[in-house]
């Protein structure tokens, strides 16, 4: 044991493990929720095996003077809260983590060169009348280490303990003050110290993860019907729809399979409804008969595709950006469609509400593209960047003389849906004529497909801009896209290397132009992607006809900073 | 036949075999809408892919011709979206029992306000000759090149044993009594199944109009079509198959008044406003 106090005033990354079951989650709601509200920076991701019980999982949440997003393998401070969990996080633990956590846990498991400091937490929760109460002792701890007032850790816990009454949240209290009073106790032999400063701006007001941020955007987007199977990471998209359809009148339903699912949405957009499927790779691979059907019968479909590590099953709660070319080319058949990849919470919810209407207007089938670490990741955003805009509807009112396909100069024909007019509104599988009833006749068929084809170069009228950073005329310029768009910023902010740029792309496909034009100004261009291949790199290397470097990683974790920037650093020699 | 409401307006190319036992059920179905009072406008007709599945082409009313086995959850997507349209999904044999097996249970179970219309000819048409979920046991196929060994699917037990409330039987030999049965299904509030016997006179040379005719009977007054446990033993017999319809039951909650959304507002999904108040309320909610 060390005496001399360790001091974090710029970060602190805290780090949490213990098995499923034992309130991880909960300790993480309840220390960034307060966090949160007493205007400290802060950010939390999980990772966690595929199991209801037992097993090794982790909660790091970082609280930071300067905004950040993105996960670092650094442990300051671990508290572990099994036995297993030191295995668990050797890897990550050096000998500037501080260990704090009951003897059994912390104790003959490393060398002495790291601080190990036991605190007899269990024992202390058994005096509040049951060791369940562990979890928010520990979170009560913590936060002794930050200046909060207990009204807003009242408030919190009333939030998070809602639904299990008034005895269980007098006893969640007695255990933050609890755990605030163990560390007092304990305060001589402390090995820490946390001065970090809260943020001034005073904007950045709403907090919650890539999760709730997809589903808000979704409603934002006039979403009013969704169909899916549960499938992890994007079962909880569809999960916070389902909480929202009682205030917002939408139709949920969890279908037998992810076919129907799809089907089920084609069908509603056909009749005038905004739908969308919530899913993973594994799933998407059951919908692709009916993304080909969106391409053929010019229809909207909103599809959000978490991705995890595959092939098949893979690692079902973990992360990867492998579905990429996946989802690029899913769909028998030639066809136009949007893939869009947000990379912060603002871009979560904004990414999802443009999609309806990209959707809809193009009357082609747009994929969101996220994953299991975007997904689950929590951090602090700017509700002014959400924008809540009256949303725009293309169908039309149709007349008798209505065609579906009639061919127009663009190749868009005003959508008609049934019940609206005295129209009949005819749609097939199969090549079809103007009417939309079947054809086998050549002409018809090459014209239907110059229509279809054509309506390819309208998407670059509602393009989404990449974001940008750095200066436009430096030589090396570094890509990313989807969940990465935090560390990469990080990475680049700690390497400090004025002759690096970074363009991050919202919009995957079609590529940007803007993005092309940066790639193809810059010297030499290194695409950093959570996969194994370089799928974007491939894609960028096609659009632009020049060799690109890639950073890629496979293990199923995301890029932590502190290997991002020497990676970077390696690859800049 | 005297049906002109849904009478295409232009000379259709019709892509069955002549005697197709589709006309029929084609036919009967454009009556069966028109002498209901119903308008092309409000109709919709979904199907899969096969022959069948291509009569929707040959109505005047709205159609979602899909993919191979998804009538079902087009039918459902669409009624839950507009529960002003009268949605029937029809499809074949091998569409709805095999491909779209699946969704035929979980529509079943579902219970939207749909007619599921089965052309069931007991063998695969359009891809030339094999079985099909329904046919018989021992037809020889140019697959089943020592005859088929599977039990032939049972559509109206299973649909009544999942709780199906309308099931029926038809046998398109029988044009103006199958037309009834399709009445009293579109009528029906709930998911209705019609099985509608039907001869493929390419590939079938087994079960024919003849064949029909005589392995079927229709149930006559003295049959209770309430009583589930008796129905049941009846549409398990083999030998004569029995016709008609089989099992209703009136009253069962449908899948669009489960889901909630029509309960205070019976406005279809696209007629309703966007509420941004609603939304702004539910982002307040995650700040501090």
């Amino acid at each position: 044991m060390s005496n001399t106090k360790k001091v974090f005033s710029k970060e602190v990354s805290l780090v949490l493990c213990g098995k499923a079951g034992q309130g991880i989650q909960t300790i993480e709601a309840i220390l960034t929720q307060v966090l949160n509200i007493e205007r400290y920076n802060v950010y939390a991701t999980k990772e966690y095996m595929s199991r209801v019980r037992g097993g090794s999982n982790s909660v790091e949440i970082r609280v930071s003077e300067v905004f950040r997003y993105a996960f670092t393998e650094r442990i300051d401070v671990l508290f572990p809260m099994d036995g297993d969990s030191l295995d668990h996080m050797a890897d990550r633990v050096s000998s500037d983590t501080v260990v704090i956590g009951d003897r059994d846990h912390v104790h003959g498991k490393f060398d002495t060169s790291i601080p190990v400091f036991s605190v007899p937490f269990a024992e202390a929760s058994r005096e509040i009348g049951d060791e369940v109460y562990i979890n928010t002792l520990i979170a009560g701890f913590i936060l002794s280490f930050f200046n909060v007032q207990m009204s807003s850790v009242e408030k919190v816990l009333r939030k998070v303990f809602a639904r299990k009454g008034g005895d269980i949240i007098s006893n969640n209290i007695k255990a933050i003050e609890k755990g605030m009073q163990l560390a007092v106790e304990y305060e001589h032999d402390h090995p820490l110290d946390i001065c970090i400063q809260r943020y001034t701006e005073n904007d950045r007001n709403v907090f919650m993860s890539g999760t709730d941020a997809v589903a808000l955007g979704a409603v934002s987007g006039g979403c009013n019907y969704i169909a899916s199977y549960p499938m992890s990471p994007g079962t909880g998209v569809f999960t916070a729809l389902a909480g929202f359809s009682k205030n917002l009148g939408i139709v949920v339903e969890q279908t037998e399979d992810e076919i129907s699912a799809i089907t089920m949405g084609l069908g509603a957009w056909y009749a005038g409804a905004r739908a969308m499927v919530s899913t993973s790779g594994g799933g998407f691979a059951l919908m692709t008969e009916s993304v080909s059907l969106a391409g053929m019968i010019e229809s909207p479909m909103v599809i959000h595709i978490g991705q995890r590590p595959g092939p098949a099953t893979g690692l079902p709660t973990r992360t990867e950006q492998g579905d990429l070319n996946f989802v690029l080319h899913a769909g028998h058949g030639e066809f136009p469609r949007v893939i869009l990849a947000p990379g912060t919470i603002e871009d979560g919810y904004e990414l999802t509400r443009l999609a309806f209407d990209i959707a809809d207007k193009h009357q082609i089938p747009v994929c969101i593209l996220t994953d299991q670490y975007f997904l689950d990741t929590l951090c602090g955003g700017y509700s002014k960047e959400m924008k809540i805009q009256k949303i725009q509807h293309y169908f039309i009112e149709t007349s008798k003389e209505y065609q579906r396909y009639r061919f127009t100069e663009d190749g868009l024909t005003p959508r008609g849906i049934p019940g609206f007019g005295d129209g009949l509104v005819c749609v097939d599988s199969d090549e079809h004529d103007e009417t939309g009833h079947i054809t086998e006749s050549f002409d018809m068929r090459k014209r239907m497909m110059q229509k279809r084809m054509s309506r390819f170069s309208l998407l670059y009228e509602d393009e989404v801009e990449p974001f940008f950073s750095g200066d436009k005329d430096v030589s090396t310029l570094i890509v990313s896209w989807g969940s990465t768009y935090g560390v990469v910023q990080e990475a680049l902010e700690i390497m400090h290397d004025s002759t690096v740029s970074h363009v991050h792309a919202r919009q995957v496909f079609p590529v940007p132009e803007t993005l092309k034009h940066y790639a193809l100004d810059a010297n030499r261009v290194i695409v950093v992607e959570n996969n194994w291949s370089g799928q974007f790199a491939d894609l960028i290397e096609k659009e632009i006809k020049k060799p690109v470097q890639r950073i890629v990683q496979y293990d199923g974790l995301p890029f932590g900073v502190g290997n991002l920037a020497k990676r970077l650093r390696e690859a800049l020699i | 036949m005297g049906n002109r409401v849904f009478e295409p307006d232009h000379h259709m190319d019709i892509a069955w075999c002549p005697a197709c036992g589709n006309f029929g059920i084609l036919g009967a179905l454009k009556m069966a809408l028109e002498e209901l009072g119903l308008r092309p406008e409000n109709t919709v007709i979904t199907s899969g892919i096969g022959q069948a599945a291509k009569t929707p082409q040959y109505v005047k009313a709205h159609f979602f011709n899909g993919l191979h086995g998804r009538s079902l959850p087009l039918a459902c997507g669409i009624k839950v979206a507009n529960p002003f349209l009268t949605v029937i999904a029809e499809s074949g044999d091998g569409d709805t029992y095999g491909e779209g097996g699946s969704h035929f249970l979980h529509a079943i179970r579902r219970n939207s306000d749909i007619t599921n219309i089965v052309h069931n000819n007991m063998i695969y048409g359009l891809t030339k000759g094999q079985a099909s979920p329904t046919t018989q046991e021992g037809m020889m196929t140019p697959i089943h090149v020592r005859g088929v060994y599977e039990k032939p699917f049972n559509p109206v037990a299973v649909a009544l044993s999942l709780g199906a409330s309308f099931v029926a039987r038809a046998n398109i030999g029988d044009l103006v009594k199958t037309k009834e049965i399709f009445k009293r299904a579109i009528q029906h509030k709930g998911y209705a199944l019609v099985d509608v016997f039907q001869p493929c006179v390419v590939f079938n040379k087994l079960n024919t109009y003849q064949w029909f005719k005589e392995h079927t009977y229709y149930v006559d007054e003295s049959y209770d079509a309430h009583d589930r446990v008796a129905v049941f033993s009846r549409i398990m017999e083999e030998d004569r198959l029995p016709i008609g319809i089989l099992y209703e039951q009136i009253g069962q909650k449908t899948f669009e008044e489960h889901i909630g959304v029509y309960e205070s507002n019976a406005d279809p999904l696209f007629r309703r406003r966007h509420n941004l108040n609603t939304i702004r309320e539910l982002i307040a909610e995650y700040a501090k």
